[in-house]
């Protein structure tokens, strides 16, 4: 299958503009009659929900939490970018672009990455307006900090809690809407499958996870904003209910998964300390424009770190990179860290971890400063583990985040079934194989606010009212299947919770499928993956009614979702042997062991198809062109 | 305008506003008529000639006893129904809650409430009407001093008294301070002034009334 | 760490439910609540019982998702955290804690420690938004907004919607989420034209909820994950009567 991606003709700076006049539109008395499903109520969902609504669809929005305010968009901490060059320091549009497609070391898509950067300025507009309380300097303007890498400042951003004002700031639009009977909020609501008919998507079915209820949702379109798929790892920043479940039925009906081993490791986590973990934070990056970085020379230093002399310590981030120091990406940051753990030097009793040290800003900016700056992180860190971050440095190490790869959608972002849209984190779109600093919240929001209410409309406009409607046999089908297998869910009674599972699982893709992957372990996963599968089907306990809220078995819904998905992530990066971003092949470096592209082989989207259960999935490729950005090797020295 | 006021009444901060500002003329009327009967201090001459000028103000006397009845009323209307929302708002209660922040004033405004309200109906009776007076017969109208002393030469209604004062006071530490809440006088520049505000004025008015039983039980204040 | 647990266990919204003892034994101290709650669930998992039913989801204190009353506190005796930010460090060896689901009229019990927080949404619902269209802003420099409003807005807006404050409250009283809304949205100049409009229906839809009435106890911020001040509900007071006298 050719995998077109309808990118408009014309100069790049105009294809939006012109795809835009071109799109057909729907007669405003029409729109009404339109019914629009919404699954996921983060900043991609919830801005694609209010907006639609607003431009007058009936649009349904399903969710797994109580309340659209709680998706995990949330806990982003620290900003997003805009090319406004408020500060005058030489931002544009094209250079956010620029950065953007050479952050994600040349695996994504040009004509998309600039359609960001072209409605990055109208987000900002749009947050103020709703009122997001941006920070300010003292003349009233919005204030910028430079973040992720970046050398100009284009981070927009509130305290450390950026995420969650734009979040609640999509909420409130949402809300609005509700208010004004164009939305329809279903709360802890699961959907447990994608229904379509005629190669068309149609609805949805979901469990009502309160009192069990599986039920079919008929529409003109679906899209999907359910965001991405770190927690195949088990432990990661994301929420706990984060999953790939919905993305993964969607899959499994026809549209197909892009670049799934892109996945990110963020540099600045809080370590693991334990067994009984059940999930990792993040530190705001942004603390690397302030603390530095370093690890005792001699491996196997027990020491404690204020006892360690300047000689004995190695800032190896500013000794291997001078130019960026503490601030190169995310990927180079996380590989570095590994590579000096590998070498013996990590901190912490597990050994798996680095300093982060505050003491030269300490005295610098003073501790009231750094206090000002970084209170609200520090207290967390010491709440956490029980360590004065003023007095002790932190430690840190890389941590699953973020997933670049995601559904296959075009540039008008549809999936490959058509009526199938995927937003935000679902899709693969913008950030290539690696994501920048403050990208994913400007990502969501322009998907969101300003790319999906066009498109969707055009598709509408093309396509007449759906007349099939939940009754059709198509949905009974599927209601009939998802009920089978929470059946099947239920009757294992075996001795193991699918925690256990979920466990076993991340182990063997952090090991296998972390940081650095190589053809042997990718190949031990595969081995190993089917294995916990097939003890999962026999041996899993699920105990209570599947007719009221039971989160056992909503973990082992997502679980078994998960424990076919990462069998997809582990041949996706067993096939690209090349390094890209995220990605990194161990059989593919330079000779000081930075990340090697194989352009020649690899400058293309490896999109997969569903072949059918216990079928290898079938991978199709989409090339990559870079007629601006010419791909190089990505030097951050 | 008077809907919205009728709506504001059916919500809570309405009848919280009713409530704070209410509560502002007892408070007035706390004040003043403490000061008047501080007076006691400076002989009988003066506290009944006092007491007679109030007697004489006639028609402005009538109009500020309505006042003030309107004032009890309404403050006691909407406390209940605050209470009734509020006791209806946890049907269930915890097995085990613990508090950080408030207080002992602001946990027994609900049932300081009845108790000063009772204490007001005696005091009424015993001074004003001087149908319960202790030593019974002895009951002046006109000396009010003689009436005073007398009565809190009783050591039981000296200390009924007292007690009353100092339950009179919890009311008005939590209810000063409560009503600049409610009344939205907020400011980030002296909002840790009005708890000082609030714990200067109760203490002020309790030691005002106290003072005056234990004058007259310690013999400092007496019938020459 | 070993404790004793008495979690409030209830099967369902109309079920009658009762606190059930369950002892946690080998507990690392550095383990957070939750996870202590998730080693309990498992174990009862393996004995056959059903695990109890709790929400949460970030679990780095943001969601606002999680949240029982602990030992009588909201989300725990620490200060200024969710329940998913306390640390069994923080307790006694050999501690009994009481674990109960947040106590409301407009918060029933879902099962177990889950209630339905729908009530918030209404309120939001109600006029927790400045009503513009995707599109239609102007550039986001042409407001200007003081740094200290801004702030101070931020102050007011970094509610999460956890409910601690009506879980707290003597009275459970929604004032202090409410009141944080108004004034985050009151505080900044694109607020203004709704401002009125907006104090009349949040606070009619908190009443409609069914919450209880502010006595000013400060419960309900000394609970506050996020620490938001009761100042704000003496704002929410201020801009509730002005919508009255101008209505």
């Amino acid at each position: 299958m050719v995998l077109d991606a309808k990118i408009p003709d014309g100069p790049i700076e105009q294809k939006w503009d012109r795809h835009r006049f071109k799109m057909k539109l729907v007669n405003p008395a029409n729109k009404r009659k339109y019914h629009v499903i919404v699954v996921g109520a983060g900043l991609a969902g919830a801005s694609a929900s209010a907006t639609l609504a607003e431009l007058g669809y009936h649009v349904d929005c399903f969710f797994y939490q109580d309340s659209p305010r709680r998706a995990h968009s949330i806990a982003a901490q620290g900003g997003i970018n805009a090319a406004k060059n408020y500060q005058n320091d030489g931002d544009s549009i094209y250079r956010l672009f620029y950065d953007t497609v050479k952050g994600g070391d040349y695996r994504s898509r040009e004509p998309n990455v600039y359609r960001l950067a072209q409605v990055s300025n109208a987000i900002i507009d749009q947050c103020v307006a709703q009122g997001v309380p941006f920070a300010r300097e003292y003349g009233g303007q919005l204030a910028n900090r430079s973040f992720g890498g970046a050398q100009v400042s284009r981070t927009f951003y509130a305290r450390g809690q950026t995420g969650q004002q734009l979040l609640l700031g999509a909420y409130s639009a949402l809300m609005r809407q509700v208010a004004s009977r164009q939305v329809k909020l279903h709360t802890r609501h699961e959907m447990l499958d994608v229904v379509v008919v005629d190669g068309r998507a149609r609805g949805i079915v979901t469990r009502n996870m309160v009192t069990g209820e599986i039920r079919s949702w008929a529409g003109d379109a679906v899209v999907l904003g359910t965001g991405g798929y770190g927690n195949v790892f088990y432990l990661s920043t994301n929420a706990k209910g984060c999953n790939v479940t919905a993305a993964y039925r969607a899959f499994k009906r026809g549209a197909f998964f892009a670049n799934p081993c892109y996945t990110q490791i963020h540099p600045t986590c809080i370590p693991v300390s334990g067994e009984y973990q059940s999930k990792l934070t993040l530190m705001s990056e942004s603390l690397r424009n302030d603390g530095r970085i370093w690890v005792p020379v001699r491996p196997g230093d027990k020491r404690p770190p204020n006892d360690i002399p300047e000689s004995e310590r190695d800032y190896y981030l500013e000794r291997r990179y001078p130019s960026f120091g503490n601030l190169v990406p995310r990927d180079v940051a996380s590989r570095a860290a590994k590579a000096v753990c590998d070498e013996g030097r990590g901190v912490g009793e597990t050994g798996l971890g680095v300093y982060l040290d505050f003491k030269d800003a300490i005295e610098r900016m003073g501790e009231a400063g750094v206090r000002e700056k970084y209170g609200n992180l520090f207290q967390m860190y010491h709440k956490i583990t029980a360590e004065d971050p003023y007095k002790v440095p932190m430690r840190i190490f890389p941590a699953v985040h973020y997933t670049m790869g995601g559904l296959w959608v075009d540039y008008n972002l549809m999936t490959t079934v058509p009526g199938l849209y995927a937003i935000g984190e679902a899709n693969f779109s913008d950030h290539g194989a690696n994501r920048l600093g403050a990208s994913a919240l400007m990502q969501g929001l322009a998907d969101g606010y300003f790319v999906l209410p066009y498109t969707i409309g055009d598709f509408l406009a093309e396509h007449r009212q759906s007349t099939v409607d939940a009754s059709h046999q198509a949905f009974k089908q599927s209601e009939s299947e998802v009920r089978s297998r929470i059946e099947k869910l239920m009757s294992i009674g075996g001795t193991r919770s699918p925690d256990s599972f979920h466990r076993e699982l991340g182990k063997v893709m952090w090991d296998y499928c972390g940081m650095a992957r190589n053809d042997a372990g990718l190949r031990q996963a595969l081995e190993e993956i089917p294995r916990i599968r097939d003890e999962f089907w026999h041996n899993l306990r699920v105990l209570g009614a599947p007719e009221s809220l039971n989160q056992t078995l909503e973990k082992a819904g997502r679980v078994a979702d998960f424990l076919e998905f990462a069998e997809l992530v582990v041949r996706d990066a067993l096939e690209r042997t090349e390094s890209c971003g995220g990605h990194f092949r161990e059989e593919s470096q330079t000779e000081d062991g930075e990340a090697l592209r194989d352009d020649a082989r690899f400058s293309h989207v490896a999109a997969w198809s569903y072949a059918g259960d216990g079928d290898i999935p079938e991978r199709h490729t989409e090339p990559l062109t870079f007629e601006y950005v010419k791909p190089s090797q990505r030097s951050y020295k | 305008m008077a809907t919205g006021l009728l709506n504001y009444y059916r919500t809570s901060t309405g009848k919280k506003m009713v409530m704070a500002v209410t509560g502002a003329i007892i408070f007035g009327f706390v004040v003043i008529h403490m000061l008047g009967n501080l007076q006691v201090f400076r002989g009988p001459e003066v506290l009944n000639h006092y007491a007679a000028f109030l007697q004489g103000l006639g028609g402005v006397l009538w109009v500020m006893r309505g006042i003030m009845l309107i004032a009890v009323v309404l403050h006691i209307v909407s406390a209940t129904q605050v209470t009734l929302q509020s006791w209806a708002a946890r049907p269930e209660g915890y097995a085990v809650q613990r508090y950080r922040e408030t207080t002992y004033a602001a946990r027994t405004m609900r049932w300081g409430g009845p108790i000063i309200l009772l204490f007001i109906i005696y005091h009424l009776l015993h001074f004003t009407f001087g149908t319960v007076h202790p030593t019974a017969g002895h009951f002046d109208k006109a000396n009010v001093y003689q009436n005073v002393v007398m009565g809190f030469q009783v050591p039981w209604v000296a200390g009924f008294y007292i007690l009353a004062s100092m339950a009179v006071g919890l009311h008005l530490y939590h209810g000063a301070w409560s009503m600049l809440q409610t009344m939205g006088i907020s400011h980030p520049g002296w909002n840790r002034w009005r708890k000082a505000f609030a714990v200067v004025f109760a203490l002020a008015v309790t030691i005002g009334n106290i003072s005056m039983p234990i004058a007259v039980l310690t013999g400092i204040v007496t019938l020459d | 760490m070993d404790f004793t647990l008495k979690v409030w266990r209830q099967a369902g919204p109309d079920e009658k439910g009762r606190l059930i003892t369950y002892e946690a034994h080998d507990i690392s101290s550095d383990t957070s609540f939750l996870e202590m709650l998730d080693i309990v669930n498992e174990r009862l998992l393996e004995k056959g019982e059903e695990p109890i039913a709790f929400d949460h989801d970030c679990r780095e204190g943001i969601c606002g998702m999680c949240g029982c009353m602990v030992n009588g506190h909201a989300h725990g005796h620490q200060q200024g955290t969710t329940l998913c930010q306390l640390h069994m460090r923080e307790f006694n060896d050999g501690d009994t804690i009481y674990i109960e689901p947040w106590r409301a009229k407009a918060f029933p019990v879902v099962k177990d420690l889950v209630v339905d927080r729908s009530a918030f949404d209404a309120i939001i619902t109600a006029g927790g938004f400045i009503s513009m269209r995707t599109g239609s802003a102007p550039d986001g420099n042409a407001i200007p907004v003081p740094k200290k409003s801004a702030d101070q807005a931020m102050d007011a807006a970094q509610c999460i919607g956890c409910g601690a404050c009506v879980a707290a409250c003597p009275n459970a009283s929604a004032m202090l989420f409410t009141s944080a809304k108004i004034s985050h949205l009151g505080l900044v100049p694109q607020g203004q034209p709704e401002r009125m409009r907006r104090a009349r229906a949040m606070v009619d839809a908190m009443e409609e909820a069914g919450f209880g009435a502010c006595t000013n106890h400060g419960e309900c911020e000394a609970a506050c994950p996020k620490e938001i001040s009761m100042n704000f509900i003496a704002r929410l007071n201020r801009d509730r009567l002005k919508a009255a006298l101008v209505e």
